[in-house]
């Protein structure tokens, strides 16, 4: 069993009229990397900077190693963050950016510099001690603001959008080096970004947010494939979304056609959002399949051809390694387990359903 | 290019005018004699005692006012970091109205609120304190300079505490430092550009007044500045105002120098 480490309880805050935070609950275990995804506004940036203090909730209390530290300044927590943009001390060393939260601690000199070094080789940044923050690129600057928080071994790092600024491969490279890092340090991570890779990539468990509220929370595998609602569906990867109307236990119907699917318990002829992922739809020559159709839109992106796929009434967004022209009759067909039904939301207010964790 | 250049014609104009043609007259008449002829005398002349003394006092007053211009407008500018967007825009107003009236009116008033039966000392005596003299004092004098360019300190502070990168300050807090410790160690050395602007600003013109020195001292102080002021108007001594001129000059580039090289990344001072 997990030990939990920090719990944020009914906290709400509010940026003048604009609600960020609305009754918000999360717990985070001991030694857990965990990702706080959603599209900016969403509130994950608030929970992160209440974790480090350098906001107070206007209700609710956060708890660390079972002690209220709501009211605690960010200079008394042991809590480090890396900022969005590094916030690296213009005016010092890469030595003297490392080494300020030792001194602020008045550790001895040596420790420092033992400290530095270990730091400065964590990061793969070895004899950068004396060089000037402006020398650095990017993704070298990240690394030492990464060292600079870790060399005060806090007991959580909180990360927000660290890898924002950096190009595609270097941010890839870095998703690496951070699982690295946490693996070898033993820390907990709370992690913050609006990119769903990152997120699936890295996290032990990933808290999907919009609105102030937590949409879904499970492991990377759990967000994708079974999404809980429309928003999760529509946020994580690319999706169909559709109506459906679940006729009965394991059969729901999709634009006219009756499809078997592995979801019970919604009832008879209750209507249901379906999401089914683009990879998952099958093409095949007509009549081979469940529904047809005709391939409206083909485009080439590397790793697969994604198709626009006129079925029913519904563009099907398609993914597949196989091509077929534009203009040709296809059919369709979805594997029962890759159906994915969800309840319709029963008003605006519970798209958002509040999840107590 | 070329029409582009044109319309920079009036400014050149004017520097021609009001800069290039002053400076090279006022080289002219402090390297020459009242016959024309070439010499060092009206430069060396500044180590005449009178003038010795008179540079001493403008050298301290100055720096005494630029200090308290600083001690004022720092945690001025702290504050008004701090403060909603509306305080912020009233606070800087409150500053600036003052700049609007003529520097000479603002130093009169403060003659007629200094003076013997001014406001000053009436409010004095009302509150029972025993008479204060402080008109015709280095103290007026100090405080004039102060309260004539304390916005030239308070504008550059402001403007780089307020560009300052706020997640650098909470960096510095979320590694554990005190509030003094982040002013001292993060605040401080990285709003150098902005007071080397702010001292560059009130110290020279506090170097080289002999208005507010006048006005305020009544004649009894006596600053580098009246001495040359005086050559000028009252002995018609040109080419020897001219020497002192070109010796402040060198002065006060000499100490802009000096103060640059605190200011390693070359955004404020004037050199």
């Amino acid at each position: 069993m997990a030990k939990e480490l920090i719990r944020l309880e009914n906290i709400s805050k509010a940026f003048g009229d604009n609600l960020v935070l609305d009754n918000f609950n999360l717990t985070v275990n001991e030694n857990e990397f965990i990702t706080l995804l959603g599209p900016s506004g969403c509130g994950k940036t608030t929970t992160l900077r209440i974790v480090g203090g350098f906001e107070t909730p206007d209700s609710g209390k956060v708890i660390f190693e079972g002690r209220d530290i709501t009211q605690v300044p960010p200079n008394k927590r042991h809590i480090n963050t890396v900022f969005q943009k590094y916030a690296l001390f213009p005016h010092m060393s890469i030595e003297e950016n490392i080494a300020f939260g030792l001194k602020v601690s008045k550790k001895s000199d040596a420790y420092i510099k033992d400290k530095v070094k270990y730091a400065l080789k964590l990061v793969n940044l070895e004899g950068y001690e004396k060089r000037k923050i402006d020398s650095l690129s990017g993704g070298q600057q990240q690394r030492i603001a990464m060292a600079r928080a870790i060399v005060n071994e806090p007991k959580v790092l909180l990360l927000d959008e660290p890898l924002g600024a950096l190009d595609l491969k270097l941010r890839q490279e870095m998703q690496y080096e951070l699982i690295r890092l946490k693996n070898e340090l033993g820390i907990t991570f709370i992690y913050v970004t609006h990119d769903q890779e990152e997120a699936l990539t890295m996290s032990d468990k990933v808290v999907v947010m919009n609105d102030g509220r937590i949409q879904q929370m499970g492991s990377p595998e759990e967000i994708y494939n079974e999404p809980e609602n429309a928003f999760v569906a529509d946020f994580i990867g690319d999706s169909n979304i559709v109506d459906g109307i679940m006729v009965q236990d394991r059969v729901v119907k999709i634009c006219g056609t009756i499809f078997d699917c592995v979801d019970e318990g919604f009832g008879k002829n209750k209507p249901v959002d379906v999401v089914i992922r683009p990879e998952d739809i099958i093409l095949s020559k007509p009549g081979k399949g469940i529904m047809d159709g005709e391939v409206i839109h083909n485009v080439f992106i590397g790793v697969h051809y994604e198709m626009e796929v006129l079925a029913g009434g519904f563009e099907w967004l398609v993914q597949s390694t196989k091509s077929f022209p534009v203009g040709s009759k296809v059919s369709m067909r979805v594997d029962p387990d890759n159906i994915q039904i969800m309840h319709k939301p029963k008003s605006h207010d519970e798209e958002a359903i509040a999840l107590d964790v | 290019m070329y029409k582009r250049k044109l319309l920079a014609s009036p400014f050149m104009v004017m520097i021609l005018i009001g800069t290039i043609i002053p400076l090279c007259a006022i080289g002219y008449y402090g390297l020459t004699d009242e016959l024309g002829g070439f010499t060092f005398e009206n430069l060396l002349a500044i180590f005449e005692p009178d003038h010795l003394k008179a540079l001493e006092l403008s050298l301290i007053l100055a720096a005494v006012s630029t200090i308290i211009c600083f001690l004022i407008a720092y945690p001025l500018g702290l504050i008004l970091r701090d403060s909603k967007l509306g305080e912020k825009g009233f606070i800087i107003f409150i500053f600036i109205i003052p700049m609007w009236m003529n520097f000479l009116l603002r130093t009169m008033a403060w003659q007629t609120m200094l003076e013997r039966n001014g406001l000053f000392n009436s409010l004095m005596d009302f509150m029972g304190i025993p008479f204060v003299e402080i008109m015709n004092t280095p103290y007026a004098v100090v405080l004039g300079m102060v309260y004539d360019f304390l916005p030239f300190m308070v504008l550059p502070i402001y403007n780089v505490l307020s560009k300052m990168d706020k997640s650098v300050i909470e960096a510095a807090y979320d590694l554990g430092a005190s509030k003094l410790k982040v002013l001292s160690k993060v605040i401080l050395p990285l709003s150098v550009p902005g007071i080397v602007s702010g001292v560059t600003m009130v110290f020279v013109p506090s170097l080289t007044t002999f208005v507010i020195s006048n006005m305020l001292g009544g004649g009894k102080i006596n600053l580098i500045g009246n001495i040359i002021e005086q050559e000028f108007t009252v002995t018609n001594n040109w080419n020897l105002g001219a020497g002192l001129s070109l010796v402040m000059m060198i002065f006060i580039v000499i100490s802009m120098a000096f103060i640059a090289k605190f200011d390693k990344n070359g955004e404020g001072g004037l050199l």
